[in-house]
C-alpha cells in the first residue's frame, strides 16, 4: 500500500543555515506519525513545505502515492491535507462557526447560510468527539478549544491528512489526554496524522511510528513497539540525556516577594486574584500549581505591573512596588519569563539582538547619553546566542525567522543573565526540547543557588514537582494549601487544585 | 545562502523602481494617444532639470517641503502610526514661523530666523502632539483625527491670517529679511530660481531621523511600540508617552517644511481656500522611498523633478502639465499595488524552480 504522505529528499535553505538538508518522511495510511527532533531541527519548516507555505529547494512529494505540486495552501486542501499551526490564525472576533466556514462557506440563495453552518460544524464536532459550541466567540474560549476550532476548520475542508504542529505544547494536561483521545478517534475514522510534539509521554501515548531529525538532517525512522523513550531522546541529541533534575538543596534566604492579601479585578470587574497572600524566598523555587483560569496570569501580570491592584499590597525585596510602573518594577529586580512569547515575550519584527536588551537597552552599557552602543549590544546578543545555545545564523536576524524553540530561549536567556532578584518563569520550557528543558531546569536551580527566589507557574506537574522547594496550589484566586514536593504526589496535587483541602470533604 | 538575502532586499527595492517605469510608461501612453510625442515631453523634462539651473534650483527648492513632509509620514510609519495629517501640521507650522518673522521683525537675523524655524517647528510638533495624545489617551484612530486636524488647521490659518496679519493681496505681509532664508547667492548660481537655505535643513532632518530611529534609546522605543505595544509593555516601556512622541516628532518635520515655504519659498502665506497638497504628496513620497530617509530623498527628488520639468513639458510639447499629476498618480498606484506584483513575481519564481 502506498504512503498516505512521503516526502522524498527534502532540501529548504534560509539565509544563513540549511533547515532541511535531505529529509525523507513517509507516513502509512491510518497512522499517528510523530516527527521528532530538537527545536530549529527543521520539523515546521518541512511541514510548511508539506502545506504549500514555503517551495523546497530540492525533493519531491507523494500524496497517496501519487507524485503532487503544492504551491501552496489551497493546492494542499485540495490533497486532502490540512495543517494546524504552531501559532492559531483564527479571527478573534468571529464566532466558532464563522471561524470554521471561512473561505468556504454553505450558501443559500448566493448568501452565507449561518444556520447550514452551524448544523455542520454540530454534526462534525459531535462525531469526532471534539464537543465546540459553534455559537461562542473565538476570543471568549479557551487557548484548548480554539486549537479543536483549528481542528475542526481542516476536517470541514474534507482533509484526510492532519499535520499538527506542536498542539500540545499550549494546552494542560486535561487537554492534552483529551486531544489524543480525538486523534485515535480520527484515525479510527481513516485519517492519517503527523505530529509534532516535544514530550515522549505522548507519542508513546499515541503513535505508531517516528520519524526523528536533527539540525536539518533525518536521523532514523522508527516503530513505536520497537524502541524506548530513551532512545529516541538520545537520537533527538545526538547523546545521552539526562532527564532526571539534580536539584540543589534547599536553604531559604529572606522573603524577596511578599505579598499580602492581594485582589485582582479583570475587565468584567470579576475578582480573578481574591485575597491572595503568598511569601517566596530568596533561594528558592516556589511552584504554583493550579488548573488553568484560577488567578496564575493575573497574579503574575499584578506583581509586573501590568495588572492594576484593587486592594492589597506586593512588596519586592522589601520595597512596596503594588501598581508601580513596570520599568520601576524591573528595576527593582524582576526578571519575567511571560508564557505567550510571541505577544509578550519578544518583538517579533526586532532582531534577536535587539530582543536580549528590550529591558536594558537604555542602561549602560547598551547606551550612553540617549545613544544605543551597537556594538556591545551585539556582543551581548553573541554571548547569549553561545551560552544558550539559541540556534540562529546571527544576533541580526529577526525574531519572527527564529523556531519556536529557539524564541523561548531568546526570552529565557534575556531574563536569566540579568540575574534578577525575583524571576517568574511562567510557562518557562513551553516547546523546547528535551535537552533545552534539561539546560533551562539548570539554569533555574543555578539562580536559585545564588540567593535569587524563582516564582515557576507551570500546568507540567512534573516540572513543578520536580524543580520546587515548596508548592503552592492555586484555586479561585487563592491560595489554599502549600504543600512539600516530596510528601506529595501528581494525585494529591490534582485533588488540592480541584478545591479539595486536606483532610477536609470539600473546600 | 546569501542568495535569498538578496532577493528579498531586492524585491523590496524593485517595486518602487519597476512602479515608476510603469509609471511613466502608461504616461507615455496617455500622451502617445492624445497625440503628442512622449519622446519630445520626456526629454524636456531631462533637459530641463539637468541642463538648466533655473529648472534645477527650482527642483531641489520643490524638493525640500516635499522631502520634510515626506519624512514626517514615514517617520510615524516606522513607529506604527499613520500620519495623514502632514498636510495641517505643515499649515501650522507656516503660519507659526511667519507669524514669528513678522511679530518679532526687530531681532538680529541669527536669532530671528532660527526662532521663527523653531516657531514653525513647534506649531507642527502641537499639531501632531494632539492627535496623538488622543489616540494614547482615548484610543481615537489617528487616522480619523488627523484628517480632522487638517480642517482645523486650514480654516484657523485663514482665520489667524485675515484677523490679524491681512494685507492686499490675500495675504500675510512679506516676512523681514533677517527671518528669510532667501539667498541672492543661491539665486544667481540658479539663474534667479528661488533656491533657498532651506534645503540645508532638509539635509540635517533626513540625518535626523535615521539617527533618532535607528542609533538612539529614543527611537529603539519608538519602533519597538510600532511592532508591538504588548511587548514593549512587557518590556517596560510607557506605550501611551511613545505614541504621542511620535506623532510630536511626526509633527515636528511636517511644521519644519511650513517654515520652509513661509520663510524659503514665499516669504508670506496666502489665505489658503483648499490645502496646499504638499503633505499629501507626502505620504506619496514616503510610500515610494520605502519609509527610509534616503528612499525619501530619491522619491522626492522624482516628484519634485516631475513637478517642475512638467513646466518646460508644457511649453516645448505642449503636453498639458495635469499629466504629471496623472503620471504621479499612477506611479503611487503601482506602488500600492506592489505586493501584488510580489506575489505574482513569487508565483513565477516557483513556477520556474520546479521546472
Ligand atoms: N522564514 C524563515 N526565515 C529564515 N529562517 C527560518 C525561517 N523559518 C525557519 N527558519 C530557520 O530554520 C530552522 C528550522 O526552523 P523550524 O521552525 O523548522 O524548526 P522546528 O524544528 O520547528 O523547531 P521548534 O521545535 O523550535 O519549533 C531554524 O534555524 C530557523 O531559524
Ligand atoms: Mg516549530
Amino acid at each position: 500500500m502506498p504512503y498516505a504522505i512521503e516526502m522524498r529528499h527534502i532540501r529548504k535553505e534560509f539565509p544563513g543555515i540549511v533547515a532541511n538538508d535531505d529529509i525523507t518522511l513517509q507516513v502509512e495510511e491510518g497512522e499517528i506519525h510523530a516527527l521528532f527532533g530538537e527545536n530549529g531541527a527543521g520539523k515546521s519548516t518541512l511541514m510548511n513545505i508539506l502545506f504549500g507555505l514555503y517551495q523546497p529547494d530540492q525533493g519531491e512529494i507523494y500524496v497517496h502515492g501519487k507524485k503532487a505540486e503544492i504551491h501552496n495552501p489551497n493546492d494542499a486542501n485540495q490533497l486532502g491535507i490540512g495543517m494546524v499551526h504552531q501559532h492559531f490564525m483564527l479571527v478573534e472576533n468571529f464566532t466558532v462557526a464563522e471561524n470554521i466556514v471561512l473561505g468556504k462557506e454553505p450558501k443559500r440563495f448566493g448568501r452565507l447560510d449561518m444556520k447550514e453552518a452551524v448544523r455542520i460544524v454540530r454534526e462534525l464536532s459531535e462525531r469526532y468527539g471534539l464537543k465546540v459550541d459553534p455559537l461562542k466567540k473565538v476570543e471568549d474560549i479557551t487557548v484548548g478549544m480554539q486549537q479543536r476550532v483549528e481542528i475542526l476548520k481542516t476536517l470541514y475542508r474534507g482533509s484526510d491528512i492532519l499535520i499538527l504542529d506542536e498542539p500540545t505544547a499550549v494546552l494542560t494536561p486535561l487537554e492534552i489526554q483529551e486531544l489524543i483521545e480525538i486523534m485515535k478517534k480520527l484515525v479510527q475514522e481513516g485519517k492519517s496524522i503527523i505530529l509534532i510534539t516535544h514530550k515522549l509521554k505522548e507519542i508513546f501515548e499515541s503513535c505508531s511510528s517516528c520519524t526523528v531529525i536533527r539540525r536539518g538532517k533525518m536521523i532514523d525512522r522508527v516503530k513505536i513497539d520497537e524502541t524506548s523513550p530513551e532512545e529516541l531522546a538520545n537520537m533527538m541529541v545526538g547523546r545521552k540525556v539526562n532527564t532526571q533534575i539534580n536539584n540543589a538543596p534547599y536553604e531559604p534566604k529572606e522573603a524577596v516577594l511578599e505579598i499580602k492579601d492581594l485582589v485582582v479585578q479583570d475587565a468584567r470587574k470579576v475578582h480573578t486574584v481574591n485575597g491572595l497572600n503568598l511569601t517566596v524566598h530568596g533561594g528558592e523555587i516556589l511552584g504554583i500549581a493550579g488548573v488553568d483560569g484560577n488567578g496564575q496570569q493575573e497574579l503574575v501580570q499584578a506583581i509586573a505591573g501590568l495588572a492594576k491592584v484593587t486592594q492589597g499590597s506586593i512588596a519586592l525585596d522589601g520595597k512596596d512596588i503594588t501598581n508601580r510602573h513596570t520599568r520601576k518594577i524591573i528595576e527593582a529586580g524582576l526578571g519575567y519569563i511571560p508564557e505567550d512569547r510571541q505577544k509578550h515575550g519578544l518583538v517579533m519584527n526586532f532582531t534577536v539582538g535587539e530582543n536580549t536588551v528590550l529591558q536594558t537597552y537604555y542602561q549602560r552599557p547598551f547606551s550612553n547619553l540617549g545613544v544605543l552602543n551597537h556594538s556591545v549590544i551585539s556582543k551581548k546578543a553573541k554571548q547569549l546566542i553561545q551560552e544558550f545555545d539559541v540556534r540562529t545564523p546571527s544576533e541580526k536576524v529577526l525574531a519572527r525567522s527564529l523556531s519556536g524553540g529557539n524564541q523561548q530561549k531568546v526570552i529565557v536567556a534575556r531574563e536569566v543573565d540579568r540575574s534578577p532578584k525575583l524571576l517568574i518563569a511562567a510557562q518557562p520550557t513551553r516547546g523546547l526540547d528535551i535537552g533545552a528543558i534539561e539546560f533551562i531546569h539548570g539554569k533555574l536551580i543555578e539562580e536559585k543557588k545564588k540567593g535569587r527566589a524563582v516564582l515557576l507557574v507551570s500546568f507540567e506537574l512534573d516540572e513543578i514537582l520536580h524543580l520546587s522547594d515548596r508548592i503552592a496550589v492555586i484555586y479561585e484566586g487563592k491560595i489554599i494549601d502549600i504543600v512539600n514536593p516530596k510528601e506529595t504526589d501528581e494525585r494529591e496535587l490534582g485533588l488540592l487544585m480541584a478545591g479539595r483541602k486536606k483532610g477536609a470533604e470539600q473546600a | 545562502m546569501n542568495q535569498l538575502l538578496k532577493k528579498i532586499s531586492w524585491m523590496t527595492l524593485l517595486i518602487p523602481v519597476i512602479s515608476v517605469i510603469l509609471g511613466l510608461l502608461c504616461g507615455a501612453i496617455i500622451m502617445w494617444a492624445t497625440g503628442y510625442d512622449p519622446l519630445l515631453a520626456y526629454s524636456s523634462i531631462v533637459q530641463s532639470i539637468f541642463l538648466q539651473p533655473y529648472y534645477a534650483g527650482e527642483t531641489i527648492r520643490a524638493m525640500i517641503p516635499l522631502v520634510l513632509s515626506g519624512l514626517a509620514v514615514a517617520f510615524a510609519f516606522r513607529t506604527g502610526l499613520f500620519n495623514i495629517g502632514v498636510e495641517g501640521q505643515l499649515m501650522a507650522g507656516w503660519f507659526a514661523s511667519v507669524a514669528c518673522a513678522i511679530g518679532f521683525d526687530s531681532l538680529p537675523k541669527f536669532i530671528l530666523l532660527p526662532l521663527s524655524i523653531l516657531a514653525g517647528a513647534v506649531a507642527g510638533g502641537l499639531w501632531g502632539l494632539i492627535p496623538g495624545f488622543l489616540k494614547a489617551r482615548f484610543k481615537v484612530h489617528e487616522v480619523i483625527s488627523t484628517i480632522m486636524m487638517n480642517y482645523i488647521s486650514l480654516y484657523t490659518t485663514s482665520y489667524l491670517i485675515k484677523t490679524f496679519l491681512f494685507t492686499q493681496g490675500e495675504r500675510t505681509p512679506t516676512i523681514p529679511p533677517a527671518a528669510s532664508l532667501a539667498s541672492n547667492f543661491l539665486a544667481n548660481l540658479t539663474q534667479g530660481s528661488r533656491l533657498h537655505w532651506g534645503f540645508i535643513v532638509a539635509i540635517l532632518a533626513v540625518i535626523a531621523m535615521w539617527f533618532i530611529l535607528w542609533r538612539t534609546t529614543m527611537g529603539f522605543e519608538l519602533r519597538s511600540v510600532g511592532f508591538s505595544q504588548d511587548a514593549s509593555q512587557y518590556a517596560g516601556m510607557n506605550v501611551s508617552r511613545n505614541i504621542i512622541l511620535s506623532m510630536t516628532i511626526s509633527g515636528i518635520f511636517a511644521g519644519l517644511a511650513g517654515a520652509m515655504e513661509g520663510l524659503g519659498t514665499y516669504q508670506y502665506m496666502m489665505i489658503n481656500a483648499t490645502f496646499t497638497g504638499i503633505g499629501f504628496n507626502g505620504i506619496a513620497v514616503a510610500l515610494l522611498g520605502l519609509n527610509t530617509p534616503i528612499g525619501v530623498v530619491l522619491s522626492g527628488a522624482l516628484f519634485a523633478g516631475l513637478q517642475t520639468g512638467g513646466l518646460t513639458m508644457q511649453s516645448v510639447a505642449g503636453v498639458p502639465i495635469e499629466l504629471i499629476q496623472i503620471i504621479i498618480a499612477l506611479i503611487i498606484f503601482f506602488v500600492g499595488s506592489g505586493y501584488v506584483v510580489q506575489w505574482a513575481w513569487g508565483r513565477f519564481m516557483g513556477r520556474r524552480h520546479k521546472a
